[in-house]
């Protein structure tokens, strides 16, 4: 029930791009079209679970038990970029097809913070590693959600006359703002839960 | 280009939060109110100076093939110390700014800077490079906290200004961000026309 409570929560009342403000460059650099919007989810949805679930065992069996918690920025940045270098060489070798749909995406993700934001998360939540995996997941399905969504939104837009001080980022900001809007109607679903799971 | 050239680029020409757009997570995030807007903008221009000036330094010894990696160690490292320096001395400003102190070292306007100026520049420049674009930043997200701590909580900087009955709470959540943000870049462009 605890991780149906976190599932839920991270995609919905708490969803990272529209209130946590979490991986705002590439919510507004890739969302002009549905299909890319989509890889770069799936992009996401597989770095962003993997590099939460390294930087865990990081922080867990490095940072924690050496006493180096101070240096917990810079190992979790390198153990990131590494990371998916990593996933890039062995996609490349392993599913070329794959590589073909994600690989343009990937190099971006190092400088999503995102993925830096959820790998911190998860430790300032104390969540175990089962918690930590969950929450990585659905926040990346939050991501994906939300990406999708806008990107729809962002090819209706093409179709209209915009007046001309409005053109180009304002109105994606404005379009952005009123998504938004719309998630914060979830807001309170999380404590409905709660009461109900009898948490 | 001489020192006052090149701040004023960072401030008006290239503008990092209405012309060239970057680190837009600590944008919208932080701008609650104009003094946490302004706390994040001096935070991320600290950073932005003394990574500026390393890297600069740095820049006839890093090989071109590892220069990611280490202009990303360089900004760790920085960004590490300043987070150090505000939990000790401003644990009021450590409440408010949270999670997104750690997250300066992802902001693309650190690594852009680094890779677009500092990389290429001598080390004065890029030390006014950093002033200056660090001042626009700081700027622009003070700017943006003015108008939502106007419109939503009826003060600036703490002073009030409006009666309770004018506040509009939702410049103060998370949509307030992006729709104010929006307006502001577009009257920055019927401006620039």
């Amino acid at each position: 029930m605890e991780y149906i409570l976190i599932f839920i929560s991270a995609i919905f009342v708490n969803n990272i791009v529209l209130s946590q403000f979490l991986g705002i460059c590439p919510f507004l650099g890739v969302s002009k079209k549905i299909d890319t919007s989509l890889g770069m989810s799936a992009a996401v949805a597989f770095v962003l679970t993997l590099a939460t679930i390294v930087t865990w065992l990081v922080q867990k069996y490095v940072l924690d038990a050496f006493g180096l918690q101070y240096l917990q920025t810079i190992a979790f940045i390198l153990v990131i970029a590494s990371l998916v270098q990593l996933v890039e060489i062995v996609l490349k070798k392993v599913s070329p097809a794959l590589y073909q749909a994600l690989g343009i995406f990937l190099p971006l993700i190092t400088t999503n913070c995102a993925v830096l934001g959820v790998a911190i998360l998860v430790i300032q939540k104390d969540y175990n590693l089962l918690q930590s995996v969950v929450y990585a997941f659905s926040t990346a399905i939050g991501f994906g959600l939300a990406l999708t969504v806008f990107a729809g939104m962002r090819e209706q837009l093409e179709l209209v006359k915009i007046p001309k001080g409005m053109q180009g980022m304002a109105i994606v900001m404005l379009s952005a703002g009123l998504l938004s809007l719309a998630f914060m109607g979830f807001s309170g679903v999380d404590g409905g839960l709660k009461n109900l799971f009898g948490l | 280009m001489n020192a006052i050239q090149i701040i004023k680029n960072g401030i008006v020409k290239e503008n990092p939060t209405f012309v060239l757009m970057l680190g837009m997570c600590p944008t919208l995030a932080t701008t609650t109110s104009a003094m946490n807007g302004m706390s994040m903008g001096l935070a991320t221009m600290a950073v932005l100076i003394c990574t500026n000036l390393v890297i600069s330094c740095l820049k006839s010894v890093t090989p071109d093939k590892v220069r990611i990696p280490v202009f990303i160690v360089v900004i760790a490292a920085f960004v590490t110390i300043l987070q150090m320096v505000i939990k000790a001395y401003l644990p009021d400003v450590d409440a408010s700014l949270g999670l997104f102190i750690p997250l300066i070292v992802v902001n693309c306007i650190i690594l852009g800077r680094a890779e677009a100026f500092a990389a290429k520049n001598s080390p004065i420049a890029s030390l006014f490079d950093g002033i200056g674009i660090g001042l626009g930043f700081t700027l622009g997200l003070t700017l943006l906290g003015m108008c939502r701590e106007l419109l939503g909580s009826g003060s600036i900087f703490g002073l009030t200004l409006l009666p309770e009955t004018f506040n509009i709470l939702l410049f103060v959540l998370p949509p307030g961000a992006f729709i104010t943000l929006g307006f502001l870049i577009a009257i920055v462009n019927k401006i620039k026309k």
